[in-house]
């Protein structure tokens, strides 16, 4: 059966299903079992936001609260995944990742193709990223174009409940290290989710919206703004076509390029900033592979190359917006704005 | 009768629909239609099929325009007799345009329901109030929203089952054996916990095998049999469809496996395609298929054959086929009993009951009515 839950929920399902199917699966961070003196209480914490609420009462043996280091922790999980576990870590924001980049890029990501590919890393770290809830320019940032650039890591980033569920899945099965990105804001959001365990393979995007104006590729949150932009468009005449590619490593191109190739425009809308990040990264892609089908310039909507700011009224003009996104495929479309009603 | 006015609202086909896209009127301003007449073509982003009316009348007010998209019970336009005043067939769309709630009526379409039986959990959807009641039976791979232009048809007059068998849908995944005996042993159970005591059966494909395997085992809690594009008549099958199907892991692998379902391969939309691929990557899905594919479909074709088994039985059968099946030959037809009510349709392929539902209808109509009118 499906039914509507939401994107926090559906995370915790796949984590309470993965583990009741396979024993080698530990969960471990920050305050995931219980926090401070309070392990295993039902009221426990689980995790900063509560996405592990309720696995410590079922699992106690594989609920591992750790320390506040995620150096030591983060390089833990990536020795038990080359040992025989799966283990999810979760990182609380990926800001603070910084502190375990060597256990990341340089032992995870590595131990396949170093050990010849004879060992394998099926470690999922999860974490949440993006901006939105004024937690200032430590915690709001959208690194995923990092782990991207990372050869031998793969990058998940679903948009939906149901994504979530499957992508979650689909890594905690999968034999290399994934770098699985929630983005925080999307946590109360709902969705139809079917109640049995399910995956998604990697690399497959999807079509949210079918268009024929303008490919409008969005990733992440994003993904909700390019689709009430596309509903705002869709009345001025303009029919936006919303790719969500669901994982920036590996990259569905082929989806984006046959887009493309039928609408002859591209808007790529990325929370992560405007340099070496997924919408240069994708334009660029279109631009090499698609030139010919091109009728305008691919447009790029992104965040400024700033911090994210703490203030209010700067955080909501930093972030893209439908309006900017809409901005953009009229801009691209060669269309003028609307007239204000 | 006079003086009746009616809403022409846009359709529920499907659990999932929320709107839809007017593309053509069918009938014009003005003119006289029968019940089951389709007066408009409609589309969604996984489908498109006619706007069947309920009732008779004349076409009043076409309100919706070609193009535009309309919520689900949304006005599309006005059924009313010829001596209702032009001024109150206004008041009428005046006063629904400003009441209307888009998803907040009872036309929101009903809710699906399970059922927990010795065969597991089993999904289905009830639609409409009546005695005789009609189970609908999916084939191989479907599931119970393959029914959606038949189900709200015949559920003006009756209460419709649609089913999810065991290993669809959202039914349990387990399908013991996966003979055509279990599920069929799993309809019976659904019957038995819905104290439903005789149906009429309409099984499509595997789901007509199943149908019929049941009413060979229990004819009497079988009314009426109807089998379309219907396995188990005779050892032809294509192969490419049943392998392809359990083997496609992506939308470019699964989108022309779906293609051999219909005589016009422009049914198979994106969000059709998306669909079955969601349904294929619940765990269990991929066993379930084997498991009855091992069954009923061999290297060699079909593996149950029922034909020889039907002349013996005292059930009504109407059987319908697309005379562009491209998965089990309608030449089937001819192995039924004689006294079986049998149509091949042109112009429509393994899925007559999409792909020329409004046709389907009627026949199934017919049927149903001469069976209660003979009983």
């Amino acid at each position: 059966m499906a039914r509507n839950i939401t994107y926090q929920q559906a995370i915790n399902e796949a984590l309470a299903q993965e583990m009741e199917r396979d024993p080698t699966v530990v969960v471990m961070g920050e305050d995931v079992a219980g926090g401070m003196e309070a392990p295993g209480e039902d009221d426990a914490w689980g995790g900063v936001l509560g996405v592990t609420k309720g696995l410590y009462p079922r699992f106690p043996d594989r609920v591992l609260d750790t320390p506040i280091s995620e150096s030591a922790y983060i390089g833990a999980a990536a020795g038990a995944a080359a040992s025989g576990l799966r283990p999810v870590a979760e990182l609380m924001f990926v800001d603070f990742m910084g502190v375990c980049f060597d256990q990341i890029f340089n032992q995870a990501a590595k131990f396949r193709y170093m050990f010849g590919g004879r060992a394998v890393t099926p470690l999922v770290i999860r974490t949440m990223y993006g901006a939105g809830i004024r937690a200032a320019s430590q915690h709001s940032q959208a690194l995923y174009p990092l782990f991207t650039h990372i050869p031998g890591l793969k990058v998940v980033m679903p948009a939906t409940p149901y994504d979530a569920k499957g992508l979650l899945i689909e890594s905690i099965r999968d034999d290399d290290p994934v770098i699985f990105l929630e983005h925080k804001v999307l946590y109360g959001t709902e969705g139809d989710v079917p109640e049995e365990p399910y995956t998604i393979p990697f690399g497959e995007a999807s079509v949210v919206r079918e268009g024929s104006d303008v490919t409008v590729v969005a990733l992440g949150r994003m993904v909700l703004l390019a689709e009430q932009a596309a509903a705002e468009l869709e009345r001025e005449g303009i029919s936006c076509e919303v790719i969500d590619p669901r994982t920036t490593s590996p990259l569905d191109t082929e989806t984006i390029l046959e887009s493309v190739e039928a609408t002859g425009r591209l808007v790529v809308v990325d929370e992560a900033g405007p340099r070496c990040g997924m919408a240069a990264d994708i334009a660029a892609r279109v631009a090499q592979d698609a030139f010919g089908d091109l009728k305008a310039p691919p447009r790029m909507v992104t965040p400024p190359h700033t911090p994210v700011p703490f203030s209010p009224v700067l955080e909501d003009v930093y972030v893209p917006t439908p309006e900017t996104i809409a901005a953009a495929v009229r801009e691209t479309a060669g269309r003028e704005a609307a007239a204000p009603a | 009768m006079s003086g009746r006015i009616e809403k022409l609202g846009m359709p529920k086909w499907g659990l999932s629909m929320t709107e839809g896209r007017l593309v053509e009127w069918l009938v014009d301003e003005g003119a006289e239609i029968s019940p089951g007449d389709e007066v408009a073509e409609v589309e969604t982003d996984k489908l498109s099929g006619g706007v069947e009316v309920a009732v008779g009348g004349v076409l009043r007010r076409r309100v919706a325009a070609v193009g535009d998209i309309v919520p689900v019970g949304g006005l599309l336009g006005v059924i009313a007799d010829p001596d209702v005043p032009d001024a109150d067939v206004d008041a009428f769309v005046a006063e629904f345009q400003a009441a209307f709630v888009p998803g907040a009526d009872e036309e929101a379409g009903p809710a699906s329901e399970t059922v927990t039986v010795d065969a597991g959990t089993l999904h289905f959807l009830r639609q409409g109030e009546g005695e005789e009641p009609v189970v609908l039976l999916h084939g191989f791979g479907g599931d119970l929203e393959n029914w959606m232009f038949a189900a709200p048809a015949l559920a003006a007059e009756r209460t419709v089952y649609a089913l999810d068998l065991p290993g669809h849908g959202r039914s349990t995944k387990a399908v013991g054996a996966g003979d055509p005996d279990a599920l069929a042993s799993a309809v019976g159970q659904f019957l038995a916990a819905q104290q439903i005591e005789r149906a009429h059966l309409v099984g499509h494909s595997l789901g007509g095998l199943v149908a019929a395997t049941l009413a060979l085992s229990d004819p009497a809690r079988v009314r009426t049999l109807t089998l379309v594009a219907s396995a188990g008549l005779g050892p032809e099958i294509n192969r490419e469809y049943i392998e392809g199907f359990i083997a496609a892991k992506s939308r470019r692998e699964l989108k022309p496996v779906l293609e051999l379902l219909f005589a016009d391969p422009g049914q198979v939309t994106r969000r059709l395609v998306d669909d079955v691929l969601k349904y294929k990557r619940i765990d269990g899905v991929d066993e379930a298929l084997r498991a009855i594919a091992g069954q009923v479909f061999g290297p060699e074709g079909q593996r149950v054959l029922i034909a020889d088994r039907l002349p013996a039985l005292d059930v009504p059968i109407l059987a319908v086929w697309g005379a562009g099946d491209r998965i089990i030959p309608a030449a089937h037809a001819e192995n039924l009993p004689e006294a079986a009510d049998v149509h091949v349709l042109d112009g429509a392929g393994h899925s007559p009951h999409m792909e020329a539902a409004g046709e389907v209808n009627r026949l199934l109509e017919r049927f149903l009515a001469g069976a209660r009118a003979g009983a």
